[in-house]
């Protein structure tokens, strides 16, 4: 298990020095230079800034050294806890990086604390009996949900409650200080799209063990119902979903870009795509390296979760 | 030994179409001309020809559309999501010809829906622009579905060269080209996404490659599985005795044989593709105005946020909604029929 682990995290660790290396000669082409300056200082200028003056910029913000020589800077500083610091808002990475991987975190918490109970009972309830009514209506529900992206999610949920009922505020931009009320649309939004994938797996994996010979066995031994449920089922049957929801962690990071970009809610996602549109490099890195080390390090616990929860796999 | 050869069996017609090679040629008259329609829309009106192009492509979607629903019969899931899908791609291909107003016209800015100007009834009303919003929304459906199904296409093909060289020649080939789709696995899509996009420049072309990027990894993991699984089977072995070039075997023996699992998947992802276009889009780096879409729509009204023109936020996003719902639909029927046989 531990040699498992070790080698994943090796894995982790060559995948993030590659794509952080990828990510610097790509910065460092002409275009995004001037990409930069042109997001820093207007496009007017930019066209009538002299080769000379140009150059006195690039060297004004360090751009002017070789693009080894920063790399290996960048990770000095790195190894030091220092992500270098932001072009755009003039202020060291880690602490912008920090207020938008809290507001997200925020989000994420609420989403999970709604998703988990309610997709678990839906599939729970979906898989004891197969076929049945209540199985065939939470998969068409779960079909549906799922189908209808995050962005029509969000006008949705938006149009009916905010516009029409006037209920919650239309956006979450949090300009008046924290509000947990603009907070409930958008966590509306990713729950009713996520839960039906969730609800979905639970469903399958519950099928599966329903039709399984020890329940079968508990059944004819005229166990009560319910208790077959809650102690023989349940436990095999929650498995698979532990490892589907840990994975929900990266979705939940970096994909819902969109439904914070319509809320306007500055989470992580906004962040990073700010950061690429305006070519603010060391937020790019860092935001793209925590990204890759949240996607692995899911994938990682929920294997190791997976493992380590079924018998089967971890003795043979 | 006698002769034991009989006559091919006579079939009918809908029987004749139903085959793989009339199937494919059908669908390749479907999707081609709306292609060239939408890729190649400026030389092709220089030449004269550009709403002649979209001709075959109607009778091809029909047929197709009564031959599917014909073999679908068992699965009322299929016939919906068949149904949806085939509507907008009927929409797509019969746009040009349908009496609409120029999508890109301002006529009346903030028209409700219903409302009548003159002679002309804005049955959706119009957009802060004053553009028809019924036109809008079946016009930005062609790009939606050309952008769509181009990428999903080039995934795939990229995704199954590499899924067929790493399972099938395997070795060397097989660690570089899986450490290189794990490296690109292990980025977020989004991330992705934004990261080649914001490099490329929004357009519709760099759209297809970065699809490509995020996609043809998984294409390529499915279907280097599903080579190695299919490699010890023994018409692989036949065709390897028969001197047969590897190429050959990858393309003509092993493909066919497990496109099963590969069709369902293409339905699910030109689903996520269309969504991803979308919402790429709306961020703002994905297909460029003036022309209608569905992502673009969304991004325009979405400063709007009031009651009495939250239409132009609801018809975009209604028809987003219908046409996935269409795409996951069929996937879940497809599966499910090919799980019964």
């Amino acid at each position: 298990m531990l040699k498992l682990i070790a080698r994943r995290l090796l894995q982790m660790v060559i995948i993030m020095a590659v794509v952080s290396l990828i990510l610097f000669l790509v910065f460092d082409s002409d275009k995004f230079k001037k990409q930069i300056a042109t997001a820093e200082l207007g496009g007017f200028s930019v066209a009538a800034m002299s080769d000379h003056d140009y150059q006195k910029w690039l060297k004004d913000k360090g751009l002017d050294v070789p693009v080894y020589e920063r790399y290996a800077q960048w990770i000095g500083g790195l190894l030091q806890g220092d992500f270098g610091k932001s072009f755009e808002k003039d202020a060291p990475v880690s602490k912008v990086m920090g207020e938008r991987l809290l507001n997200t975190g925020i989000l994420a918490f609420w989403v999970f604390f709604l998703m988990i109970p309610l997709s678990l009972i839906f599939g729970i309830v979906a898989g004891m009996k197969e076929g049945s009514f209540q199985d065939r209506s939470v998969s068409f529900i779960a079909v549906f949900t799922t189908s209808i992206p995050e962005i029509a999610t969000a006008i949705l949920l938006t149009v009916i409650i905010a516009l029409g009922l006037g209920w919650l505020p239309s956006k979450s931009a949090m300009t008046g200080g924290w509000n947990s009320l603009e907070l409930v649309l958008p966590v509306l939004t990713l729950v009713l799209y996520d839960f039906g994938y969730v609800a979905r797996m639970t469903r399958a994996s519950m099928a599966e063990v329903m039709t399984s010979q020890y329940i079968r066995t508990a059944v004819l031994k005229g166990i009560p119902y319910a208790r077959v449920i809650m102690r023989h089922a349940l436990r095999n049957a929650l498995i698979a979903p532990f490892t589907v929801i840990v994975l929900q962690l990266n979705w939940l990071l970096s994909g819902v870009v969109v439904v914070e970009v319509f809320f306007q809610y500055n989470g992580f996602g906004k962040m990073l795509l700010e950061a690429a549109l305006f070519g603010d490099i060391y937020v790019v890195q860092a935001a793209t390296l925590v990204a890759v080390f949240v996607a692995v390090l899911s994938q990682i616990i929920s294997d190791v979760g997976y493992t380590f929860l079924n018998p089967r796999i971890r003795f043979s | 030994m006698t002769d034991t050869t009989m006559p091919a069996p006579r079939l009918s017609l809908t029987q004749r179409l139903k085959r793989p090679r009339a199937l494919i040629v059908l669908s390749l008259l479907m999707v081609i001309p709306l292609i060239a329609y939408v890729m190649f829309g400026e030389p092709l009106a220089r030449a004269g020809i550009r709403e002649i192009v979209l001709i075959p492509a109607i009778p091809a979607t029909l047929i197709l559309y009564a031959l599917a629903m014909a073999s679908w019969r068992e699965s009322w899931v299929a016939i919906l999501g068949g149904t949806l899908v085939f509507f907008w791609v009927f929409v797509a291909v019969s746009v040009p010809f349908l009496p609409l107003l120029d999508p890109n016209k301002p006529i009346r800015p903030f028209a409700p829906p219903g409302t009548e100007v003159g002679d002309i009834t804005f049955w959706l009303g119009t957009d802060l622009k004053g553009r028809d919003m019924l036109s809008r929304m079946l016009w930005g459906c062609q790009r939606v579905l050309v952008w769509g199904v181009t990428a999903t296409a080039v995934a795939y093909v990229v995704g199954c060269i590499f899924g067929l060289i790493a399972g099938y020649i395997s070795g060397i080939w097989d660690e570089i080209i899986s450490f290189i789709s794990n490296v690109l696995l292990s980025f977020p899509v989004m991330v992705l996404f934004i990261l080649i996009l914001n490099y490329l420049g929004p357009s519709g072309f760099n759209i297809v490659i970065a699809v490509t990027f995020a996609s043809a990894p998984a294409i390529m993991r499915i279907v280097r599985g599903l080579a190695l699984d299919n490699k010890t089977r023994d018409y692989v072995f036949a065709a390897q005795t028969r001197g047969e070039h590897p190429f050959r075997i990858m393309v003509v023996e092993l493909l066919p044989n497990v496109r099963g699992p590969i069709i369902v998947d293409a339905c699910l992802r030109l689903g996520y593709t269309t969504v991803a276009i979308t919402t790429l889009t709306f961020l703002g780096l994905g297909l460029q105005p003036p022309d209608a879409d569905w992502g673009l729509m969304i991004k325009e009204a979405s400063n709007l946020m009031v009651w009495q023109f939250s239409y132009m936020l609801l018809i975009p996003a209604l028809a987003v909604s219908s046409l996935i719902l269409g795409f996951n639909l069929m996937a879940d029927g497809l599966r499910e029929m090919s799980l019964r046989d």
